[in-house]
């Protein structure tokens, strides 16, 4: 069976690739699409108030979020996400790197960030807003509150994990402290840290959207919450759809950076492996 | 998204070893270095607990809202001996035993099945990539709207949290499974079911329990926000209360108890998942240099 078919694809190699594109086509847009129809078609036969159809909440999400409620709503909770993850990654590497080099620092905290990180972070919620009131700062310190804690952790981790040998040919080659942390512990933490940073991002967009459900005024969050409070359901799906949009393409970009960040380190990996 | 960037590296992070298992037969000096970090965690959680002190203490944030670990603590045990506190504990524990079993079920089922399929998981791959950075909290509304404030509510968010951290790892770790030993398996007239038992199971192992690990947590956040915001009775309702009832102690204290619930739950996973996988770190031991 496979001989002939590399028969016949090596008679024809234009019909194969052509076929292949096809193929992998259906194979991305196949489950999907089948599953929209599944639903589109249970929803008009079954018609549940909670449940409308794919058209319903794609005419919705266009009339909701194309307009001027995307700049009242979706920006500024974009801008609290990315101030939120940036701090917190800025945090998590400068602090990691500290902690994961200092060895009596290292064993002071280890404990406390063990039992810290523990911590539900939406349990914060309530303690930070009667703290500092319904403001941006407060979402920000939500948000860093919960997602600092797989970044800083991983980057302690990665740190402590430099290969003992490269240290001691750093020290012998006697480069300075900054060089030996831009040349070898940075970049001998970053697949470590990169870890850390997705589990944060994804940490982040939770924070963000729960920080906005309760004791908020404005934002993707509040909206919804809005939307459901008012029976606004088909609108209130434009949201929940706009959310998983949002992070989608948080994963998309994240794995662009990844791999332009992580590239030397899958490099070697293949190189070990073949 | 690279899988075999996080898998491994969240395996190896479990196998280092515990501060605490000091029990391993090590010389006096190994013993002094334990004892040594013991001590200096111990001096630093005494560290935070006087800071924490100090902040009210010294006026730099309000007392009534930020109260003194002499307020809270006390709370906390009064707490400890409180019945309906523990049943709120109960509570919260059973949801999220309920939603992380149902979720690791399932998951495990359903990735076994669609990684051994090869055109299952190129027909699934992109519905899975588009389904998994949903936040689950976005469903909290259409939860609420369907099952009312029911733990039902909170169990689809549970299980919809928890069921792409061990979906993932053991669709990785079915995948991960050494060609030669397939071919093995096969030439030695391994029937199918055999070969899932005694092949493709051992190889996902690790990965399984990665993925319960992480699922474990993401769980127990999840049931205690679901009780926050649904409303559904447990610890996470018992935190709101005490914030709108201007209870401040008590909301520290809840808080504390949660991150004691969340250290437990991640110390015990940790606990199990070296147990269950002592073979094969002997393994990746001899293996990797």
């Amino acid at each position: 069976m496979t001989t002939s078919s590399g028969a016949v694809a090596r008679s024809r190699p234009r019909h194969r690739t052509w076929q292949r594109l096809v193929g992998g086509a259906g194979f991305a847009l196949g489950l999907p699409v089948v599953l929209l129809l599944v639903w589109g078609i249970w929803a008009s036969f079954a018609v549940s108030p909670f449940f409308p159809s794919p058209l319903v909440i794609g005419d919705a999400f266009v009339s909701t979020w194309v307009g001027p409620s995307f700049l009242q709503d979706v920006l500024p909770s974009l801008a609290r996400l990315a101030v939120g993850a940036a701090l917190s990654i800025l945090l998590g590497v400068v602090l990691g790197t500290v902690i994961g080099l200092v060895r009596w620092l290292g064993d002071l905290l280890e404990p406390l960030l063990e039992f810290l990180r523990a911590i539900p972070p939406p349990v914060l919620i309530p303690i930070v807003a009667v703290l500092l009131g319904p403001t941006d700062a407060m979402k920000i310190t939500v948000i860093v509150a919960g997602s600092l804690w797989p970044v800083l952790l991983n980057t302690i981790d990665g740190v402590r994990a430099t290969d003992a040998v490269m240290t001691e040919t750093a020290r012998s080659f006697s480069l300075t402290r900054t060089e030996r942390l831009r040349y070898l512990v940075l970049p001998a933490a970053s697949p470590r840290i990169m870890t850390g940073v997705r589990q944060a991002l994804s940490i982040a967009l939770i924070l963000m959207v729960i920080s906005e459900m309760f004791f908020s005024s404005s934002g993707l969050g509040y909206r919804i919450v809005y939307f459901q409070r008012n029976y606004l359901i088909d609108q209130m799906w434009g949201g929940i759809v706009l959310l998983g949009l949002i992070g989608v393409l948080l994963a998309v970009v994240f794995s662009l950076v990844e791999r332009r960040v992580l590239r030397w380190y899958h490099g070697t990996k293949e190189v070990a492996r073949a | 998204m690279q899988p075999s960037a996080l898998a491994p590296a969240a395996v190896a992070r479990a196998s280092t070893p515990a501060p605490s298992s000091s029990s391993s037969p090590r010389r006096g000096r190994g013993r002094r270095r334990a004892a040594r970090r013991a001590g200096l965690g111990a001096l630093g959680i005494v560290l935070f607990v006087g800071v924490w002190q100090l902040v009210p203490t010294a006026g730099l944030l309000d007392g009534r809202y930020f109260p003194p670990p002499t307020a809270v603590l006390p709370r906390l045990a009064t707490d400890l001996g409180d019945l309906e506190f523990w049943r709120n504990i109960r509570r919260t524990m059973s949801t999220w035993a309920i939603g992380l079993v149902v979720a690791t079920s399932a998951a495990t089922v359903l990735a076994t099945v669609i990684g051994l399929v090869p055109f299952l998981r190129s027909a699934t791959h992109t519905t899975v990539e588009f389904l998994r950075p949903i936040p689950s909290v976005a469903l909290i509304p259409l939860c609420v709207l369907v099952f009312g404030i029911q733990p039902q509510a909170a169990l689809v968010i549970i299980v919809f949290a928890s069921f792409w951290q061990v979906f993932v790892q053991v669709l990785y770790g079915v995948a991960d499974v050494d060609s030669v030993a397939r071919d093995t398996a096969r030439s030695f007239g391994l029937g199918r079911w055999s070969r899932v038992r005694h092949l493709v199971l051992p190889t996902a192992l690790p990965y399984l329990m990665t993925g319960v690990r992480l699922a474990a947590a993401v769980a127990l956040i999840l049931a205690i926000t679901a009780e926050m915001f649904i409303g559904n009775p447990g610890l996470g309702r018992a935190l709101i209360f005490a914030q709108s009832a201007g209870d401040y102690p008590q909301v520290y204290a809840l808080v504390i108890a949660t991150g004691l619930l969340g250290l437990g739950v991640n110390l015990v996973f940790r606990l199990v998942e070296r147990r269950a996988l002592s073979w094969h770190q002997s393994v990746r031991g001899e293996e990797v240099p």
